[in-house]
């Protein structure tokens, strides 16, 4: 059984490890239960959707902790979108230094589908960011087969897409920003806290946790109670 | 064929040339000082400082005495002999072989070229009238050697021309000083009473030797020209530039990704072989009606790998218009870098910076260079100037990034929002942001940046993080103060 899984998902584009020890630099903590072989698929396309522009920012955030630690052995990423995406300072804290990041802003949407695709088939990449609104299936396609080829991480950031529909993508994330926790008696704001939700993942268990980003990483919060005007829980297909 | 040299010397070389860049300066005296043990010294004065006894050698103190309106200019160490340098490159449109003659001259072989001008006489006239229109004051002298035509350039009268094989007779009146000797040899010369070459010239060489030692007999022979005295001309720069005649008109685009790949195929070894790589170039294509079609790329670092400008270009190729053909084609590197070279790595496979940079050539030859970004930290507390663009792929940041927290989603522009405030000081209890009203939860600061009062003035910006209930994070200020006019409030950014 095992083995015809390993094969199946060979067809379906994840690469098996093949006995060689699984990259584990992207530290999820309970969330890496949800993938296959326990460790964020590295090499394919990650979708993730935000409708809101607290969302977008919560999203901003999320992909920032998992390029600090894909970066952690130095290399290079591109940022690309149609405006300029994010202010370089605030990257320091989520890890990342910002002058190893490269913003490239495309005028139209169909020049950052051909500069997506270049930039996904260069090996000397880590990963790509790519703030793309609107994506075709067949489209997506194209980059899941550039990915495959160089082994880049692609991160297709959707800000209000009009359609939801199916990609050739290996996931599909939402990051809704959740109330701070400050220390208890104390006023002011806490860590990063964001409820992240994996709506699709391709050989893997879909779940939702909520996960505060500090200097050493994700943290889960398991005490529901602990989290101050607990905000209606929403429940997507 | 005897040789013929041709010495200039240029009697206020670095303040003849401030003078000429600054057109101000030419009538007033003004001189150029470096610290030396201390102390400010005078290493050139001006033809006006001079005529006023400011020499060369007295220290600022002192020639601020003489003249207390002096300008003062800070002198740069090897200024002087990259001015040279560029002369001598200069000169080389009068002679192929010239050479700088440090601290303030010039040798230039001229053997068989005068006849071009017309005779010595009128060469000399017409390179001492171009120098001396420029604005530097010059003396020069032709002789056989290079040792005659130096001593008379400097001590002999202007524009002097001693012909073939008489240097001998031209050097009998000037003083020993002009041929080139050490301080101690002048000193032993004017001790004995020998104040020109002729009163010693005829004594026999044995004595010359045990009294002065070799270097006279030396510095004699080679004004005399029974020494050989060689010089190291410069070697004039060969721009990079390769050429491709075609026998025929070209006129497809298939053509012209040929001419174009055999044109850089060629620069591109030069380039290796000097150790070199193009960061603009230019492709020009002469077609038969006489006009110049050209298409440019630029790189973010030096490159010299023909198929990566090649991509490059093809990009583009579909600009050229060939018309009736192109007949001359032109490769041009006319910004040309040293080649950073890489370290072979062997098992990391990603982290190419070269590879970086090439997909980023790719990307701005579609796009336009103004699209890729790369930003460094900057020492200044203002948010929208915290940053600025990073000038090349490889450039480092000079300061570490600040540890401050700002939000990730910066607007470009704040946008003016109306609130509701207890108290001054305190932050909102509510905002209204695009027609909807924004519940305070949680809220952080105020941290107060001030205006940088030397490029702008204004009330100072506090600034408040705030979260409301769903846990949206906002980062908004407040320009100004409560009980100093009316202060605005502004949403400037979002959180993570």
């Amino acid at each position: 059984m095992r083995q015809l899984r390993r094969e199946v998902m060979a067809l379906e584009g994840f690469l098996p490890s093949k006995g060689k020890e699984v990259d584990r630099r992207v530290q999820l903590g309970p969330m890496e239960e949800a993938f296959p072989e326990q460790a964020f698929p590295l090499g394919v396309n990650h979708e993730f959707i935000s409708n809101t522009a607290s969302e977008a920012a919560s999203t901003q955030g999320f992909l920032a902790a998992i390029l600090g630690m894909l970066l952690q052995k130095g290399g290079y990423c591109l940022w690309l979108g149609i405006r300029p995406q994010v202010f370089p300072p605030a990257l320091k804290q989520f890890g990342v230094a910002p002058d190893r990041l490269v913003f490239v802003n495309v005028p139209r949407e169909k020049d950052l589908l051909w500069t997506l695709e270049q930039a996904l088939s260069c090996e000397a990449l880590v990963a790509v960011v790519g703030e793309i609104r609107e994506l075709g299936f067949s489209e997506s396609q194209r980059l899941q087969l550039a990915v495959e080829r160089s082994r880049v991480t692609g991160l297709l950031h959707r800000h209000r897409p009009v359609s939801l529909h199916a990609l050739a993508c290996a996931t599909r994330w939402k990051v809704v920003p959740l109330p701070s926790r400050p220390e208890a008696g104390m006023p002011g704001l806490g860590f990063p806290t964001w409820k992240v939700e994996l709506l699709k993942v391709r050989n893997g268990r879909p779940g939702n946790w909520q996960m505060e980003w500090s200097a050493e990483g994700f943290q889960h919060i398991i005490h529901e109670e602990n989290v101050p005007n607990k905000p209606k829980e929403r429940r997507y297909a | 064929m005897p040789k013929r040299f041709l010495s200039l010397w240029f009697c206020h070389l670095t303040t003849d040339r401030l003078a000429i860049r600054k057109p101000e300066l030419r009538e007033t005296p003004f001189v150029l000082v470096a610290s030396e043990q201390g102390r400010r010294m005078v290493q050139a004065s001006s033809r006006q400082a001079l005529a006023l006894g400011i020499r060369p050698g007295t220290s600022l103190a002192d020639a601020r005495v003489l003249h207390p309106g002096l300008e003062v200019y800070a002198d740069k160490p090897g200024w002087g002999e990259r001015l040279l340098y560029r002369l001598a490159e200069w000169c080389l449109r009068y002679t192929p072989f010239a050479a700088p003659d440090t601290p303030s001259g010039l040798i230039l072989d001229i053997s068989g070229v005068p006849h071009l001008w017309g005779g010595e006489a009128a060469y000399l006239e017409d390179l001492l009238s171009v120098l001396n229109g420029k604005g530097y004051q010059v003396r020069a002298a032709i002789a056989d050697t290079i040792g005659a035509a130096w001593a008379l350039a400097r001590y002999g009268e202007q524009g002097c021309i001693a012909g073939e094989g008489k240097q001998r007779e031209a050097l009998l009146s000037l003083p020993p000083a002009s041929l080139r000797l050490e301080p101690r040899v002048l000193e032993g010369l004017e001790k004995l009473g020998f104040r020109e070459i002729g009163q010693f010239i005829d004594l026999p060489a044995a004595t010359l030797r045990r009294r002065f030692g070799e270097g006279l007999l030396l510095r004699l022979g080679q004004a005399l020209g029974s020494e050989e005295e060689t010089f190291q001309p410069i070697q004039p720069r060969v721009p990079y530039e390769e050429q491709l005649p075609c026998l025929e008109p070209i006129r497809t685009a298939k053509g012209i990704e040929i001419a174009l790949r055999q044109l850089l195929d060629s620069l591109c070894q030069r380039l290796g072989r000097e150790g070199k790589g193009l960061r603009k170039a230019v492709f020009k294509g002469l077609r038969v009606d006489g006009i110049t079609v050209e298409i440019t790329i630029g790189t973010s670092r030096a490159s010299h790998n023909p198929l990566h400008l090649f991509r490059l270009f093809a990009l583009k190729i579909p600009l050229l218009e060939p018309a009736l053909g192109i007949e001359l084609f032109t490769l041009e590197g006319f910004l040309v870098e040293k080649v950073r070279l890489p370290q072979e790595q062997l098992w990391h496979r990603s982290g190419d910076p070269a590879a970086v940079a090439e997909l980023l050539d790719r990307v701005a030859a579609k796009l336009g260079s103004g699209r890729i970004h790369r930003y460094l930290p900057q020492d200044r507390y203002w948010p929208e100037h915290s940053v600025r663009p990073a000038q090349t792929f490889d450039e480092e940041p000079d300061t570490a990034w600040p540890d401050t927290i700002r939000p990730l989603h910066l607007l470009p522009v704040p946008e003016p929002i109306t609130v509701m405030v207890p108290l001054p000081d305190y932050p909102p209890l509510h905002f209204r942001y695009q027609g909807k009203v924004v519940r305070v939860a949680r809220a952080d600061g105020p941290e107060r940046i001030e205006q940088e009062w030397w490029l702008q003035t204004g009330p100072p910006r506090d600034y408040y993080c705030v979260e409301d209930a769903e846990g949206a994070r906002y980062w908004l200020f407040r320009l100004g103060l409560y009980g100093k006019g009316e202060p605005q409030w502004f949403l400037h950014g979002f959180f993570s």
